[in-house]
């Protein structure tokens, strides 16, 4: 992943012409920027807009509509938090209330609700990254967010 | 020695990888295959080990636990600490019925040659032998219904398809299993993703559709790669293509990964981001039956009522009907979680009490405390009481209840549970995730939550209870969808059967409100 934090046209109407084949592409060319560099700048926006032939307004409006897209570069790792019913059986609040504490001295680690991770049987989960942790406790996800700004710094 | 150890996220998540690879480093000749999970969460990490043609199950384990595991095996000894026995027999005398999951954990997922030997591609074959009216008889005859959680007859969706004179037309799977308390979506596309393929493939015959779409959640990475291997040996083997199975017809799958939208879980919506565009949703009708993906005919079906379709061209749909009770034909698909003693994927025909599965299967609470409170049918679904533990679940007996099935998630709560926080939640949720369309929906659930703190901080209690129910009734009848539409489910149900939570004049209200 590459995280300066600037795109070139180029790099961005080459990814474009990748997707271009395809139905409907604007969301597929958005997710495949952020894959590629871990952010949407919004440089590149009017390039999409432009490639595709449409207003840089419905680009935007596409890009500001999902939650998993960003517009700045990715902090070193993220921990979402699962916030939804099923893991608030199971002290999730609490969960949550951890690792908002523990993110805000560790600058290298993003802490994000997320509203199901599909772990419903092992809850309260959370996802480190790409990879989900379940039978979370308060306890368990401070030691993991300060593990992970450790190994980061 | 062959030994199965799941690489299901969920059983992943709670150390299956490790315990895997403490299997490999200690017994480096065994053949070690991971599988999907078999949805009995509170044995994971769960290994299976073959023996004289039964598949014996070993759970809870830990790494610590691999040692002396494998000394029992070599020496014989198939029981002690851990053992469960047949697992095929566990899932049988818990009553289940693996007909949609019953290669879940058992497969090597995404191998076709593996899915072929456990009765894969039978359904697919005799689907290509009918005319297309035949296949859609076949489901309609089966009294298959959507597991999404709308219930449409599934069948009649096909003919709607079929019957429309317009073309290209498409498959689309919706795969955004986003309510909280469900995955059985996640458990098929990680065990047995071919089911999914397979069933996608049999509805391209019967409308006649060359390509198909799976609209894919992105907070299932695993799933994803699962079932990218899967379209790939499905591709190599001649299944997907330019002539699938040597029959001249062509059908291929796409994967799109939605970007964190729980509405994108909604039909409409989910055509719209498909598109590329912001999930907003549509007006009905046009029916995306009719005007879908592009306002071509479209059949949008969930990814377990695709996964039933192989088994339902087995024999036109007549095992299938035989099970369940009324118009809930067919196995329910309970995804029993949250606090409960023994969480996981109970595949029932319809019918079977809530508090059965609860208690009897599901051993009551995991916390030892006493169940107050059930949410069925994810974050839109009622909260039940433990005073409607004998409500039925099939689709017309629970809405019958007052609440709905949904896809099928079953989330318990002990007496912890702060039902004004649910409450407030649920009003918080549908704020967050409407897409803006409509009023009801978008203003209304946030007011919905300032409603609830002044009822709950006793602020003229009686009037705001009439603003809540006012605009509970407002937003179920004419918000554009089921966020707003349900919303009011979850907000009624906990001031109706939990007063007590909110406010001391709350009781009385409801008391005259109900008698």
């Amino acid at each position: 992943m590459n995280n300066s934090s600037e795109i070139s046209p180029d790099t961005v109407r080459a990814i474009c012409a990748a997707h271009a084949h395809r139905r409907g592409p604007t969301l597929e060319i958005l997710h495949a920027l952020q894959r590629e560099f871990g952010f949407v700048p919004s440089s590149a926006l009017p390039v999409i807009a432009e490639e595709l032939n449409v207003t840089r307004a419905e680009v935007h409006g596409v890009f500001s509509f999902y939650h998993d897209l960003r517009d700045q570069p990715p902090p070193r790792h993220t921990v979402r938090v699962c916030r939804a019913e099923a893991c608030q059986s199971m002290g999730a609040r609490a969960v949550w209330d951890a690792a908002q504490r523990a993110a805000s001295t560790t600058p290298s680690v993003e802490v994000s609700e997320v509203f199901c991770l599909g772990n419903c049987a092992c809850s309260p989960a959370i996802q480190v990254d790409e990879r989900t942790r379940g039978r979370m406790d308060p306890g368990r996800v401070t030691g993991i967010i300060e593990q992970l700004d450790r190994e980061a710094s | 020695m062959r030994l199965f150890v799941p690489a299901d996220s969920t059983a992943v998540s709670i150390g299956a990888d490790e315990v895997a690879a403490a299997l490999a480093a200690r017994a480096p000749d065994a053949e070690i295959v991971r599988t999907g999970s078999r949805g009995l969460y509170w044995l994971e990490p769960l290994v299976e080990v073959e023996h004289e043609g039964r598949r014996l199950g070993f759970g809870p384990l830990a790494p610590a636990d691999v040692d002396g595991l494998l000394e029992r095996l070599a020496a014989g000894q198939l029981d002690g600490p851990g053992a469960v026995g047949d697992v095929d027999q566990l899932l049988a005398g818990q009553g289940q019925q693996r007909i949609t999951l019953g290669r879940c954990g058992v497969v090597a997922p995404g191998s076709v040659a593996d899915y072929e030997r456990h009765g894969g591609l039978a359904g697919l074959r005799n689907a290509l032998a009918m005319t297309p009216q035949a296949v859609v008889d076949a489901v309609s005859n089966s009294g298959l219904r959507g597991r999404g959680g709308a219930g449409f007859p599934t069948g009649t969706k096909w003919q709607t398809v079929h019957d429309t004179d317009d073309s290209p037309k498409f498959i689309v799977c919706n795969a955004d299993e986003g309510d909280s308390g469900t995955f059985a979506d996640r458990m098929l596309m990680e065990g047995d993703p071919l089911a999914l393929i397979e069933g996608m493939l049999i509805a391209g015959v019967a409308v006649g559709a060359e390509q198909g779409y799976i609209y894919l959640r992105s907070e299932y990475p695993d799933a994803l790669r699962v079932l990218r291997a899967a379209l790939a040996d499905a591709r190599e083997h001649g299944v997907l293509g330019d002539d699938v199975l040597g029959s001249g017809k062509r059908f291929d799958i796409e994967i799109r990964v939605g970007a964190g939208a729980y509405i994108c879980g909604e039909e409409t919506s989910l055509l719209e981001s498909l598109e590329g565009n912001r999930g907003m949703i549509r007006y009905k009708p046009p029916l995306p039956a009719i005007k879908g993906f592009f306002e071509k005919p479209t059949v949008v079906n969930n990814v377990i009522t695709l996964a039933t379709v192989p088994g339902v061209l087995m024999d036109n749909g007549e095992s299938h009907k035989a099970l369940g009770t009324g118009k809930s034909l067919g196995t329910l698909t309970a995804q029993l979680c949250g606090n409960v003693a023994r969480p996981g994927l109970y595949e029932i025909p319809f019918g079977m009490p809530l508090g059965t599965l609860i208690n009897d299967l599901g051993g009551g609470s995991a916390s030892g405390r006493p169940v107050r409170a059930v949410q069925v049918g994810g974050p839109l679904g009622a909260y039940f009481p433990v005073s409607k533990f004998d409500a039925r679940l099939d689709y017309e007996s629970f809405a019958e209840a007052g609440g709905m099935i949904g896809h099928g998630g079953v989330v318990v709560f002990d007496d912890t549970v702060d039902l004004y926080q649910q409450a407030r939640f649920s009003m918080e949720f549908c704020a967050k995730e409407s897409c803006g369309k409509c009023t009801p929906c978008r203003v209304g659930s946030t007011r919905g939550v300032e409603v609830i703190d002044r009822i709950h901080a006793g602020t003229d209690v009686e009037s705001n209870i009439e603003v809540l129910d006012d605009l509970c009734e407002t937003m179920a009848s004419v918000s554009l969808c089921a966020l707003g539409g349900l919303t009011p489910f979850p907000v009624r149900s906990a001031l109706r059967y939990f007063p007590d939570d909110f406010h001391t004049a709350v009781r009385e209200h409801v008391e005259t409100a109900h008698e």
